[in-house]
């Protein structure tokens, strides 16, 4: 009996999620690792949609950049080994929805709460920043960040503010007392 | 000296580097997967290049995307070709854009503010 109810339980849900993303014009969620197999792939089965639905070749390259960055920033930031479990290491979840007017490309991850402040203070001074002073960021960070283990360059977020020309928006949710939930959204114009 | 040829692929960029006929050349996309180990021998080959250099280097860069990751190594290269210059050797970088491309229009006019070494920005038309 339970489990009749549990598979109707999981119906409404499957149907629910489906409205849900037909009513947030999502194209693409996923939850999980992000490995580099999983960047490539979710970012030419973007391009290939964009390039069936004709999107302006500039639009194209700024959500291929942007969603390049989002994914490595998950991959590569995502709770730090020390602090987290490593299960939850490198994960989170993807998501790519076309509206009218706009390409929203969100990412969601949990973070050691320890590093909110810092990441805070970070976007902010990204978000204060017109197009001339994060070209002088830019130019800075490259020549001063050092190559992370994992690859990063510590310039992800400056380039997606500097591509799309707009801010980012982003918010914490509090897990537990160790861990938060990291939200970044970006927006690129189809204008 | 030894040849490099990299054929590129959807996400490392096609490479070559030969010495002997004077041709240097970063072009395609580049996202590799380890961006360290990728360039790696890219600037080991430079470093021995510059024992014994040609008397103009030019190094063409033709990229129609790069990460930022990528972006860091790039400028390793380039930081190369600075030393070459403080040399005393003649060195040109030639950098090529799609003419639609403001982005990377831009990431060139960033690197020659960055290195100083004589830049060209030349654009192309993909029609």
């Amino acid at each position: 009996m339970a489990e009749i109810v549990n598979r109707h339980n999981f119906l409404d849900f499957v149907y629910d999620f489906y409205l849900k993303m037909k009513s947030k014009d999502v194209n693409l969620v996923y939850e999980g690792e992000i490995t580099h197999q999983i960047t490539k792939a979710f970012t030419s089965l973007t391009e290939s949609k964009m390039l069936r639905e004709e999107e302006p070749n500039t639009v194209q390259k700024k959500v291929f950049h942007v969603m390049v960055e989002c994914l490595q920033n998950i991959s590569k930031h995502a709770s730090q080994p020390e602090t987290a479990s490593a299960e939850k290491e490198g994960k989170g979840i993807f998501m790519i929805s076309k509206g009218e007017s706009e390409y929203l490309v969100t990412t969601g991850n949990t973070i050691p709460t320890e590093k909110i402040d810092g990441l805070r203070y970070m976007l902010e001074n990204i978000n204060n920043l017109d197009k001339e002073g994060l070209k002088k960021l830019y130019k800075q960070q490259i020549r001063e960040g050092r190559l992370s283990e994992k690859g990063g360059a510590g310039l992800g977020f400056i380039d997606i503010a500097k591509k799309t020309g707009r801010p980012l928006e982003y918010h914490f949710l509090t897990v537990d007392k160790d861990e938060s939930f990291f939200v970044l959204t970006s927006s690129i114009s189809r204008k | 000296m030894q040849v490099i040829k990299i054929k590129g692929s959807d996400d490392t960029p096609t490479i070559i580097l030969d010495a002997e006929n004077n041709i240097m050349e970063i072009s395609g996309r580049s996202l590799p997967e380890d961006v360290a180990s990728f360039y790696e021998p890219v600037l080991e080959w430079l470093d021995e290049y510059a024992q014994s250099p040609n008397e103009k280097t030019i190094l063409d860069f033709k990229l129609v995307y790069f990460n930022t990751a990528s972006s860091k190594l790039l400028l390793d290269i380039l930081l190369k070709l600075e030393d070459l210059s403080d040399e005393g050797n003649e060195v040109l970088v030639r950098w090529h854009y799609p003419d639609d491309d403001e982005d990377m229009e831009e990431a060139g006019e960033e690197y020659a503010d960055i290195v100083d070494v004589p830049f060209e920005q030349i654009s192309y038309s993909l029609d």
